[in-house]
């Protein structure tokens, strides 16, 4: 029976299956961060143009009110994370690298976690178009780590007929559990959320896929599911990338999206999982995405957990709250296969940050001496788009960044980085990949 | 200023690792090495331990010396040149003269690998090239079988071992004849070529016959090479493809051809199949990386060297499969490259 199982198990071909690390705070509840004195919210922490701010320095601000406008269909609003006055508008640290314009906001002491700006809607009955303005109102951005905006993902060409909604609860990163912990606990907002979505992209079905090693949000869940059986969800494969969206459609209906081409393109949205209890549970109370579940975990921080923060919060105050220990060889934001390492404690958490990792050296390893490609394969094995990484590194080395979008299919390579992980000589593949595809949208704007 | 500022690496991702690296994967390819160049000692005597030592030291000397030339780093410490050198002895005959041993050494590492670039670059695989070369320049000696299990084998080295440097190795044929009562001085492969005799299938299994110094035990080299496979240090689709279709071929031409052509298990286990199915042809610089890739580039040697044993004028035809194999492998890939996630079938390139 056991083994039926296994091998019932729905899933894609090749990936790879890192450790997992996710008992230290898996079955740890999400608790709540007290506010920050000074909270740090970038105008452009989402995919697209920034916001436009509209408070002034030295005005007011309420916790959950709209500090900052959408500039234009691909950008989304910010909303202030706690009460306070604004103390700066200027450029600030980012964990992207370049300095980012924020709204630095100096939180009052006894600011409260009521949030004091909301306006509640009966979203059941406002039209697809009313819904897809809600969501951009509320500022809700793709929680994965994406932090593309949500509404324009829901917002599908009119060409396009969606059979599926695709739900993500993947989380095949390791040591991240934001999206466990908000299945759990946050059960009725993801469906709620489910449903909205499903009403926006017209799709009759909606499939919650989740890894099998999370099986208590799936039994969760399923005893949540609304009785017309619209709404199903299943378990897929613990396998690194299971989570990527591409991997996941083809576990779960058996479908490819087209080279080039968009999830639509075969009647398929995909929304993670936290993003969709996010919606259920802003939407109706006409509310502004300023908190979001964090992991904080690793080595280096002896109280490891998932937190609800609010979005602007210093990482130093985040990480000193979690009991940081102060020494660390590596603070990455997201998860370690595709995280990003950060140079400085002064940036803020935003709303694509899924965890904060407090590596040690023993953790990560020595950096290791990179040797010629072997050829052992291991990469080719690896990749689950099925590209040959061991010839893409070779041309890449070379620096034929051309030939390696037209032979070998560069562009279709999502970074995962299974081949990094893999290569017994170190090359960092997936790095020169990262390179290779900006030098070509450089060239080709 | 209390303490010095804690600093913090900035790596790109992927942030954590699971290979082996190179140094280790090669490291165990010598382990593995390690039990069948004991049991050559033990079946052939000093002359095969002096062999060894020598092979393996010329091809690190030689990889030692082109580095130093070339102003690269030391890449002694990846283990690749003491693979190549390791299995260029074992393909050796026991009592081959150790100067023209020294010879194969060089030419291995500085024909067969330096040449083309070094580790990772090498078309063939370099012990084979290394092989080639003295097969051609030394025709008599590299097919000068001595018997095994000699008595004595620990104290005396074979006559020819010790040949001076470009002088021609004495007959061995008396000394063999002295040292085992009927020693033909073939192979079980030449015996049933030229002499329509056949060694039992379990000596072949378990080494007791005369042979290259590490080729003879297959057993053996199944085991060692069971080991790699097991910790995914050695591609098994290889030899699996490689040893299947030899034995496939061997039985089509026993069944259609003939009983005097032998069995399927004959052809496994004599000459030095097992040891290039498991060990050589599984060198990754040199075949193939796709997945069909893969089992044609097995196949093809597998066939090749049935058919240069049966109608070839050499009794054993592993070393020119595994090299044509590895000629033939880049066409292979090329020809086999798998479908890409989300694309419509290949369209074949202009």
């Amino acid at each position: 029976m056991t083994l039926l199982k296994w091998f019932g198990r729905k899933s894609f071909s090749h990936g790879v299956h890192p450790q997992e690390h996710k008992d230290g705070t898996a079955h740890r509840a999400i608790r709540r961060l007290p506010f920050a004195p000074r909270m740090i919210v970038p105008l452009a922490q989402h995919i697209g143009k920034p916001s436009r701010p509209l408070v002034k320095v030295g005005e007011e601000v309420l916790r959950g009110q709209l500090i900052a406008e959408a500039d234009g269909f691909m950008s989304v609003p910010q909303h202030a994370p706690a009460t306070g006055v604004v103390e700066a508008i200027e450029l600030m640290p980012s964990a992207q690298g370049p300095r980012v314009r924020s709204i630095v906001i100096k939180v009052y002491e006894a600011s409260s976690q009521e949030v004091l700006c909301d306006q509640s809607q009966d979203v059941d009955n406002l039209d697809p178009d009313a819904i897809v303005q809600a969501v951009q109102a509320s500022g809700l951005v793709g929680l994965g780590g994406a932090a593309f905006p949500s509404h324009v993902k829901l917002k599908v060409p009119a060409e396009h007929a969606i059979h599926t909604l695709v739900v993500n609860g993947c989380e095949c990163e390791p040591f991240l559990t934001t999206d466990h912990r908000v299945m759990l606990e946050q059960t009725d907002d993801l469906i709620r959320g489910t449903r909205y979505a499903m009403r926006v992209v017209g799709a009759k079905r909606a499939v919650i896929g989740v890894e099998d090693n999370k099986m208590d949000a799936v039994e969760t869940i399923r005893a949540r599911l609304p009785a017309d059986g619209n709404i199903s969800v299943e378990a897929v494969e613990t396998k690194y990338p299971q989570g990527s969206e591409k991997m996941l459609i083809t576990s779960l209906l058996g479908l490819e999206v087209p080279s080039g081409g968009h999830t639509f393109h075969i009647g398929v949205v995909v929304n993670n999982v936290g993003t969709l209890a996010a919606m259920g549970q802003l939407l109706p109370r006409g509310r502004g995405l300023i908190e979001r579940v964090v992991t904080v975990a690793g080595p280096g921080v002896s109280k490891p957990g998932n937190y609800r923060v609010p979005i602007g919060t210093p990482l130093r105050y985040l990480l000193g709250y979690a009991g940081f220990s102060g020494s660390a060889a590596e603070v990455i934001l997201g998860g370690p296969m595709m995280g990003n390492a950060i140079a400085s404690l002064d940036v803020p958490v935003t709303k694509g940050v899924s965890g904060v990792l407090v590596l040690s050296s023993n953790a990560i390893g020595q950096p290791r001496t990179v040797h010629p490609c072997i050829k052992c394969g291991q990469c080719v094995s690896a990749c689950p788009i099925h590209l040959n990484p061991s010839q893409l590194g070779l041309l890449a080395a070379k620096r034929e960044y051309d030939l390696m979008a037209e032979d070998f299919h560069l562009k279709d390579c999502i970074e995962c980085g299974c081949c990094s992980f893999v290569c017994p000589s170190s090359i960092p593949l997936v790095q020169y990949f990262r390179i290779a595809k900006s030098v070509l949208r450089e060239r080709a704007a | 200023m209390s303490k010095p500022q804690p600093t913090i690496e900035l790596r790109t991702s992927p942030h954590i690792k699971s290979a082996p690296t190179v140094e280790q994967i090669m490291r165990n390819v010598v382990f593995a090495l390690l039990p069948i160049s004991a049991f050559a000692v033990y079946e052939f005597g000093i002359s095969a331990l002096a062999l060894i030592l020598t092979v393996t030291g010329s091809c690190l000397l030689t990889e030692h010396l082109f580095n130093r030339a070339g102003e690269k780093p030391n890449s002694l410490r990846d283990w690749s040149a003491a693979i190549t050198g390791l299995l260029l002895a074992l393909t050796l005959p026991p009592g081959f003269p150790l100067w023209m041993g020294v010879v194969a050494g060089f030419v291995a590492i500085a024909l067969g690998k330096v040449l083309f670039g070094g580790l990772g670059f090498n078309v063939f695989n370099p012990a084979l090239v290394g092989r080639a070369f003295v097969q051609a320049a030394f025709p008599v000696a590299i097919t000068t079988w001595t018997p095994p299990l000699a008595p004595g084998r620990f104290l005396e080295f074979i006559p020819s071992t010790l040949t001076a440097p470009f002088m021609t190795p004495p007959s061995v044929a008396a000394w063999s004849h002295h040292a085992v009562d009927a020693f033909s001085g073939a192979t079980p492969l030449g015996l049933w070529k030229f002499q329509g005799i056949v060694v039992s299938t379990s000596d072949l299994f378990t080494g007791m016959s005369a042979g290259s110094a590490g080729e003879t035990s297959a057993l053996l080299i199944l085991v060692c090479g069971a080991y790699l496979a097991a910790r995914r240090m050695m591609d098994w689709r290889i030899p699996a493809a490689m040893l299947g279709t030899a034995a496939l071929t061997a039985l089509a031409f026993r069944l259609f051809g003939g009983s005097h052509y032998p069995t399927p298990l004959f052809v496994l286990f004599s000459g030095g199949l097992m040891l290039g199915a498991l060990f050589m042809a599984t060198d990754m610089v040199a075949s193939p990386l796709t997945p069909l890739g893969v089992w044609i580039y097995g196949a093809v040697m597998g066939f090749i060297t049935v058919i240069i044993r049966y109608f070839g004028g050499l009794p054993e035809g592993v070393m020119y499969a595994i090299l044509l194999g590895n000629a033939l492998s880049p066409l292979i890939a090329l020809i086999t490259q798998p479908r890409v996630y989300g694309a419509r079938r290949e369209r074949s390139k202009p």
